[in-house]
């Protein structure tokens, strides 16, 4: 069997009792082997080492720079571009620098969490503030030795200089007597044009063991004596546990144990084959939890027309006197939009590692939100938090999926249930049908447009399954148009749903932002140009709250509009769209090209602006990989239930896009030295629109509905 | 349950496992070869590409009965240290995001080198499009591709 590789853990254990040096808290790590298994018990004993801060790098008198990465890594590159802040404020030496995941730590770190785009603003100044406070107690030090004023010193490198007299030192050379040091409370951050590794290119930190199979990732996790697990949870939503016959299931070899859970049967045994052979053999009742018939996606559309002709429950915003507007309207533009339910389909399909002891829980594995899984996890078992330790594995992808606790909750369940330490692993199947989906929506939208052709009225009419609030009331074009109203309507349901990457905006906008192109075609005018009027309007005459900056979106618009050569081509048909969320603003022009008679997608412009760039390489891939994931899921992704189970349960039901199916995609950033902000997911909600925007363009077909392959006029 | 005796990456692996396992469970669970990834265990996505001698294969519907004395490479067998060209453009042309297609498709994208060393953009993208990227990072899948095949 497999033996656990130990030279993580071996190199920390050195590096706190041997090396020596300035302990910050911080300890990132970058180099080859990357085993899994350094226990968070482990690492939190670590971060207790005598010297630290809020934030956490140490130094090894041999020079070499290690730092905690707090965040879960899903894939938008967090463990590389927050070491990049602090080894930039540090003056670090880059090739020196160690990258680790840190453990769910709430006394040292605050939120650890992989969503809504929040990592890089919120821990920005944090960062700096780390690497910064560590150059001065090492500039500090130097000074010292020297007998020089620290003022006179300069930083690069990972070295101390003293040019007056031509003296230097490393920072292995001065960690053990900075450490020492008190700490600074009057610490300089650098002028953002002193930046060197900010704004540069720096490849993913895990790259090599990525590209070597190296364990990594949650599934990957292995214990010596560890069993493995499978649950049958109920085949539709709306269904419970009735009861089960597990006889047949115990018999299986390689099986242990079968326990019945809340909501779920889960079979335990040696090997992940042998468990899900023995699944197959459970004979389960399952029985509805209500009078209420099990639901289908027909009767979800049939509801959201009959609510859509009903005035809102929820009235989100309005602004003058829409009723007024609409009734002098000289003519109204309406239009529908919905989008499908869609499972987050990460390639790492869900799993966890628990062992639940009479002293405490240990869980291990991909979680967006280590904090949650440990709070719902005390829950379930009665137990204080503080007993429950979490190690974060890099995640084979989340997309929101991995925001839910159930499956971490879940194995710590059946740990606790046969008093074993258990890997429980979902398979695809059970990923597509488990829920948790982007919620299905409708929406409705009406402009007023008066005699002048001037947009007067605005309505936005939304409805979704379990979906709360399916608007976002106070965005682009709220305060741009006198008169608005925004209302919602909710629909509960059995069919659970939960934030999918850009929650509610990953559909949104492409319906806005399509109406928008709708409204602007039926005006006569040019579609860029239509919305630089708005935000004008909007910028002479604000009406309401204003909660997007209204000179960043015109800028992104403009630069967008300059780099695709907008409106100059006639044969290349062209598509816009911006759209602002989670802090950053996204241009897009998408470009319809004719090839042997059919109209094909050949490019996509995309303009962000996040503030300063972090990593230059990071930040590309983030907005290329959300426009390949928008674009696929517009074009392809559905799910679809008939009485209460979905009807697509693997990727040969569910598409995916490929690569031959990719456009070129061409990203550029505004450069305004503004705070940065995240990148994770402001790209995806622009590509749909820009698509079926130049798509339109070059057909005269309008998509108001995902997926677009299957809309009527679809060249795909 | 029967026993095995597998040729991978240079390697005899003797092992035991019910005839119909498939070979990625085997790998995973048995033998710690953890680099072949699970997807959706049913050879549509190309996370557990191996190579059967030498033919890029789906693990994840190969039952290790059918294995066999084939010659079995995985991602820890395509080099020692991570510097097959492949790998190598990996790390330089920074393709991940999450990684975790990525050994699949390094693996997939060697068979293709071997049987076409210079392979067109087209060629690359029939190749490679089998498999399966969910953070979408294609454009520089494809560029590493051509950059080993340099």
């Amino acid at each position: 069997m497999k033996t656990t590789p130990t030279s993580r853990r071996d190199f920390l254990k050195t590096a706190a009792t041997v090396g020596g040096g300035l302990w910050l808290g911080f300890n990132w790590y970058a180099s080859e082997a990357t085993p899994l298994p350094l226990t968070a018990l482990d690492a939190a004993g670590l971060a207790d080492a005598p010297l630290r801060f809020n934030s956490f790098l140490s130094i090894g008198s041999d020079g070499i720079i290690t730092i905690f990465s707090p965040n879960p890594e899903v894939g938008q590159g967090i463990k590389t571009a927050f070491p990049i802040i602090v080894a930039d404020e540090l003056d670090a030496d880059w090739s020196q620098v160690r990258v680790e995941q840190a453990p769910l730590d709430s006394k040292k770190f605050e939120r650890q969490v992989s969503g809504g785009s929040g990592a890089i603003k919120h821990s920005w100044s944090r960062l700096r503030q780390a690497g910064a406070t560590a150059r001065q107690m090492l500039v500090a030090t130097a000074a010292s030795r020297w007998n020089v004023p620290a003022t006179e010193c300069t930083t690069s490198t990972g070295t101390v200089f003293h040019k007056a007299s031509n003296r230097k030192l490393s920072y292995g050379e001065l960690a053990n007597d900075a450490a020492k040091q008190a700490v600074p409370t009057n610490v300089v951050l650098k002028d953002p044009k002193q930046f060197t590794l900010i704004g540069t290119s720096i490849p993913n930190v895990d790259n090599k063991p990525i590209t070597m199979g190296k364990p990594l990732f949650g599934i990957d996790f292995y214990r010596e004596g560890m069993l493995f697990a499978m649950v049958q949870r109920p085949p539709a939503f709306g269904l419970k546990l009735k009861s089960v016959d597990s006889s047949a299931a115990k018999a299986m070899s390689g099986i242990t144990d079968v326990v019945s859970l809340k909501n779920g049967v889960a079979v335990v045994g040696k090997s992940t084959w042998a468990v899900k052979k023995a699944r197959e053999k459970l004979k389960i009742e399952w029985e509805k939890i209500s009078e209420a018939p099990l639901e289908s996606t027909t009767d979800h559309d049939r509801l959201f027309k009959e609510l859509l002709d009903k005035p809102g429950a929820t009235v989100r915003r309005k602004d003058g006197d829409p009723d007024a507007a609409f009734a002098s309207a000289a003519r109204i533009i309406k239009a529908e939009y919905q989008c499908p339910l869609l499972p987050h389909s990460p390639l790492e399909p869900m799993n966890f590692f628990a062992h639940v002891r009479p002293d405490g829980v240990e869980l291990i594995g991909s979680t967006q939100t280590p904090d949650r899984a440990r709070g719902d996890t005390a829950k379930l078992l009665g137990i204080a938090p503080e007993k429950i330790s979490v190690e974060l594995t890099r995640m084979g992808g989340g997309f929101g999926r991995r925001l839910h606790s159930d499956y971490a909750v879940e194995a710590a369940e059946v740990s606790s249930l046969v008093k074993a330490p258990v890997k429980v692993i979902w398979t695809r199947e059970d990923d597509m049908t488990g829920g948790s989906y982007r919620p299905a929506c409708r929406y409705r939208f009406e402009a007023a447009i008066d005699a002048q052709n001037n947009v007067t009225g605005y309505r936005l009419r939304g409805v979704g399954i379990n979906a709360g609030n399916p608007t976002r009331e106070d965005n682009f074009p709220s305060g741009a148009i006198p008169n608005l109203l925004i209302d919602t309507h909710d629909i509960k349901s059995p069919v659970t749903t939960f934030p999918w990457r850009a929650p509610i905006t990953n559909f949104l906008a492409f319906a806005e932002q399509s109406f928008l192109d709708e409204v602007a075609t039926a005006v006569g005018k040019d579609p860029v140009q239509f919305r630089l009027d708005l935000l004008a309007q909007a910028k002479k005459s604000p009406v309401g709250a204003i909660k997007y900056e209204i000179d960043r979106m015109e800028a992104v618009i403009k630069l967008a509009a300059e780099k695709s050569n907008w409106g100059k081509n006639p044969a290349v048909k062209q598509g816009f769209s911006v759209y602002f969320s989670h802090n950053s603003y996204v241009a897009m022009v998408a470009e319809v090209v004719t090839e042997n008679g059919k109209p094909v997608l050949q490019k996509i412009h995309a303009v962000g602006d996040c503030g300063v760039v972090i990593n230059m390489s990071g930040a590309q891939q983030q907005m290329k990989g959300a426009a390949v994931d928008g674009l696929g899921h517009a074009l392809y992704g559905k799910l679809t239930l008939k009485d209460g189970a979905p009807e697509q349960r693997n990727f040969d039901g569910f598409r995916l896009i490929r690569m031959n199916e990719i456009p070129e995609v061409e990203v550029h950033f505004v450069n305004n030295g503004k705070d940065p902000t995240g990148l994770g997911e402001p790209a995806l909600p622009p590509t749909g629109p820009a698509v079926a925007n130049a798509m339109f363009k070059a057909t005269g077909v309008r998509f108001r509905s995902q997926p677009f392959v299957e809309q009527k006029g679809s060249v795909w | 349950m029967a026993k095995y005796t597998l040729q991978i990456n240079g390697k005899r692996f003797q092992t035991e496992a019910d005839p119909d396992t498939p070979l990625l469970w085997v790998l995973r669970d048995n033998l710690g070869l953890v680099g072949t990834k699970f997807g959706c265990g049913i050879a549509q996505c190309g996370a557990c590409t191996i190579h059967l001698n030498g033919e890029a294969t789906r693990a994840c519907v190969l039952p290790v009965s059918a294995v066999g004395s084939a010659k079995v490479t995985t991602i820890e067998g395509l080099s020692a240290n991570g510097d097959h060209p492949l790998q190598k453009a990996w790390q330089t042309v920074d393709v991940a995001q999450c990684g975790y297609c990525q050994a699949g498709q390094i693996m997939t994208a060697a068979a293709l080198l071997k049987n076409n060393p210079k392979p067109t953009t087209e060629q690359i993208e029939a190749g490679m499009s089998g498999n399966i990227c969910r953070c979408g990072t294609y454009h520089r899948i494809r560029e590493a591709v051509a950059l080993a095949a340099k």
